[in-house]
């Protein structure tokens, strides 16, 4: 059984300085982009059909973290997300539970009123997301904040524009302050918003950054910008925490967030985890989908195995 | 003076140049896919002589043209519609520019002469005609102010049913097809056409004009292939509101009316319908078939009315 990665601080030399950080990050191979993306899209060919699928799906459901982020939360509609985590379909109790619901910090109060009782944990985007342009101070005061109103989770932002500059130990050094002020009780999600590094490169670069600093989970996007996960980004970044683990021991998760809507696409990354990671990570521990109307598809799916007729969107509650 | 509706011009065929053989495609969603299951079927005329293959639809295509016409459905009710008339009357309109083609194909596919293809087809082009002045007007026959014993205004409005499945008839595959097809759309209904399963080709030629009609990707998905192995999953779909079954025969409509049954469908049951009863002008009911009415009681706020003696 692997450790947490909070037990201890693995390759600790390389992040002695900015320019041993630096050499490292740089001296990891470069990613043969043509070669991902061609293995994302025959992984993505796979045929998962009965009883697979049904499996597929009841994994998928207990993989979702329900998600709403938007201005116009209210308490009600984080309540109403609350009971849909716990129950996602009323009409079928044998539906599994989503793994957590994920809410600005101001809503984790609410949101944890709303899961109590069951295992349906709570996760709180933190640190002036989802650009992460704010002091150090104020994005350790908002992970404070959540994890004081009892959040489970804390999906945090790296500092894109630091990463982008160049300035490696900025970044760790910011994971590793926010990690801390998670404490012991909240797992930490460190999102790269994949879509805004611009190369895979990158990509493989800010998965080992994130990883060395003790993330808990590596997750691509925030969901707000144009290009969110794909089958490639996530495929990269589970080959990135395959080798992690090889090489440290220390087993981290991974979290595709934004853009996956339908059952097939979910299917398809289970694929991908399943033939890259292998079964250790076919749990909603150690894998989740940051999304909101992908469960409605897997419900309908559901219905649609359960009773031989295809359903609709009047027989899933909208939210 | 030779009649400029008859085509005189040399047969194609008799050129040395290569035949260009046509594709039929399925119309679903605004496009022009094959099938997903890559089938194909023969296609003859009435003399058995292959004509063309169509793409043989599966039940996954029924699905992705429900959701196509569900996509569509909000745009499509919401328009105007007097827009919906419009675009009726453009269908019409590029219909005429394609007569011939049309001509040739319900001749082959009926085994009609020219004449007789050719009254068929100006009878269809003028049934969109017809439904295109219908979109605006139906709303005043079928809805109104209805009176009531109290101080309310009672208005009731129609609106259509939503996504409706159209088996279309067998026989008529033009007139016929446009007989039922129409109406469903002109009252803002969106529609999943099965084509007549021996004779497609004009409905399959139907989604090219409808594509350069103006009509919005989704609002009329037609596909080709078994009735009976399409159907069944269109009927007891949970997100269709409604199915007209003119082209099954009595055991087929018997099965889907009872699968129809669960979300409580509108069904119209297929009616007898010889091809001379085509050209007769319609009437509503096939537009009241898939329409709502919605009654809104409004207080007429008579008591203010009355006026106050200061």
């Amino acid at each position: 059984m692997p450790t947490t990665a909070s037990t201890a601080l693995p390759l600790k030399d390389v992040t002695a300085s900015d320019s041993t950080l630096r050499r490292y990050l740089h001296g990891l191979p470069g990613v043969d982009a043509v070669g991902l993306e061609a293995r994302a899209a025959s992984l993505g060919t796979r045929s998962i059909k009965t009883t697979a699928k049904a499996y597929a799906i009841d994994l998928a459901i207990s993989m979702v973290d329900l998600t709403t982020l938007e201005g116009a939360d209210t308490p009600g509609k984080v309540r109403a997300l609350g009971a849909k985590a716990v129950r996602p379909d009323p009409t079928d109790r044998t539906a599994p539970a989503t793994a957590a619901v994920c809410v600005y910090p101001d809503m984790v109060a609410v949101a944890k009123e709303a899961v109590a009782g069951s295992a349906v944990k709570v996760a709180s985007v933190a640190t002036a997301f989802p650009a992460g342009r704010a002091a150090l101070g104020v994005k350790l005061a908002d992970v404070r904040d959540a994890v004081a109103a009892g959040a489970d989770e804390i999906d945090m932002v790296i500092d894109r524009g630091a990463f982008l500059a160049g300035n490696y130990l900025k970044v760790y050094e910011e994971i590793v302050a926010v990690k801390e002020a998670c404490g012991a009780s909240a797992r930490l999600k460190v999102i790269f918003e994949t879509g805004e590094l611009s190369t895979y490169d990158n990509i493989r670069r800010a998965s080992w950054l994130g990883m060395i600093a003790g993330a808990d989970f590596i997750k691509t996007s925030t969901g707000k910008v144009a290009v969110n996960a794909t089958p490639a980004n996530t495929l990269l970044m589970l080959e990135a925490v395959r080798d992690f683990r090889a090489q440290t021991g220390v087993q981290v998760g991974v979290k595709p967030a934004g853009g996956i809507r339908t059952t097939k696409d979910a299917v398809k990354f289970l694929v991908v985890v399943n033939e890259t990671v292998g079964e250790d990570w076919l749990d909603n521990h150690w894998f989740r989908f940051g999304a909101s109307s992908l469960l409605n598809d897997l419900l309908m799916q559901r219905q649609k195995l359960a009773t031989g007729r295809y359903s609709g969107p009047d027989y899933v509650t909208v939210d | 003076m030779s009649d400029p509706r008859v085509d005189t011009r040399p047969d194609a065929r008799s050129d040395a140049r290569l035949s260009v053989f046509k594709t039929y495609k399925l119309y679903v969603g605004g496009k022009f896919p094959r099938s997903e299951s890559g089938r194909v079927y023969e296609v003859s005329d009435a003399k058995d002589k292959w004509l063309a293959n169509a793409p043989l639809s599966s039940r996954k295509d029924a699905r992705d043209a429900v959701v196509a016409a569900r996509k569509a459905f909000g745009g499509w009710a919401g328009a105007t519609a007097y827009n919906r008339g419009q675009i009726l009357y453009r269908v019409a309109e590029m219909l005429e520019g394609r007569r011939e083609q049309f001509v040739r194909e319900v001749a082959d596919a009926e085994g009609l002469s020219k004449p007789k293809a050719t009254a068929q087809v100006d009878a269809a082009i003028d049934r969109w005609v017809w439904y295109a002045g219908w979109t605006d007007k139906i709303a005043q026959v079928v809805g109104g102010g209805n009176p009531v014993a109290g101080p309310y205004f009672n208005l009731s409005s129609p609106e259509p049913t939503g996504v409706v499945v159209v088996l279309a008839p067998q026989e008529s595959s033009f007139l016929g097809l446009v007989s039922v097809l129409a109406p469903v759309i002109a009252t803002g209904n969106t529609a999943i056409v099965v084509a007549s399963e021996k004779s497609p080709l004009p409905a399959l030629s139907l989604g090219e004009v409808l594509a350069t009609s103006d009509v919005p990707g989704g609002v009329v998905n037609i596909l080709s292939g078994r009735t009976a192995e399409i159907t069944p999953s269109l009927a007891a779909h949970q997100d269709v509101n409604a199915i007209d079954l003119a082209g099954a025969d009595e055991v087929l409509a018997k099965e889907l009316e009872i699968a129809a049954a669960d979300n409580l469908k509108r069904v119209l049951r297929p009616q007898t319908v010889d091809s001379a009863q085509w050209f007769a002008t319609p009437g509503t009911e096939r537009m009241t078939a898939f329409l709502e009415t919605k009654t809104v009681w409004h207080p007429t706020g008579s008591l203010g009315a009355s006026g106050s003696s200061y």
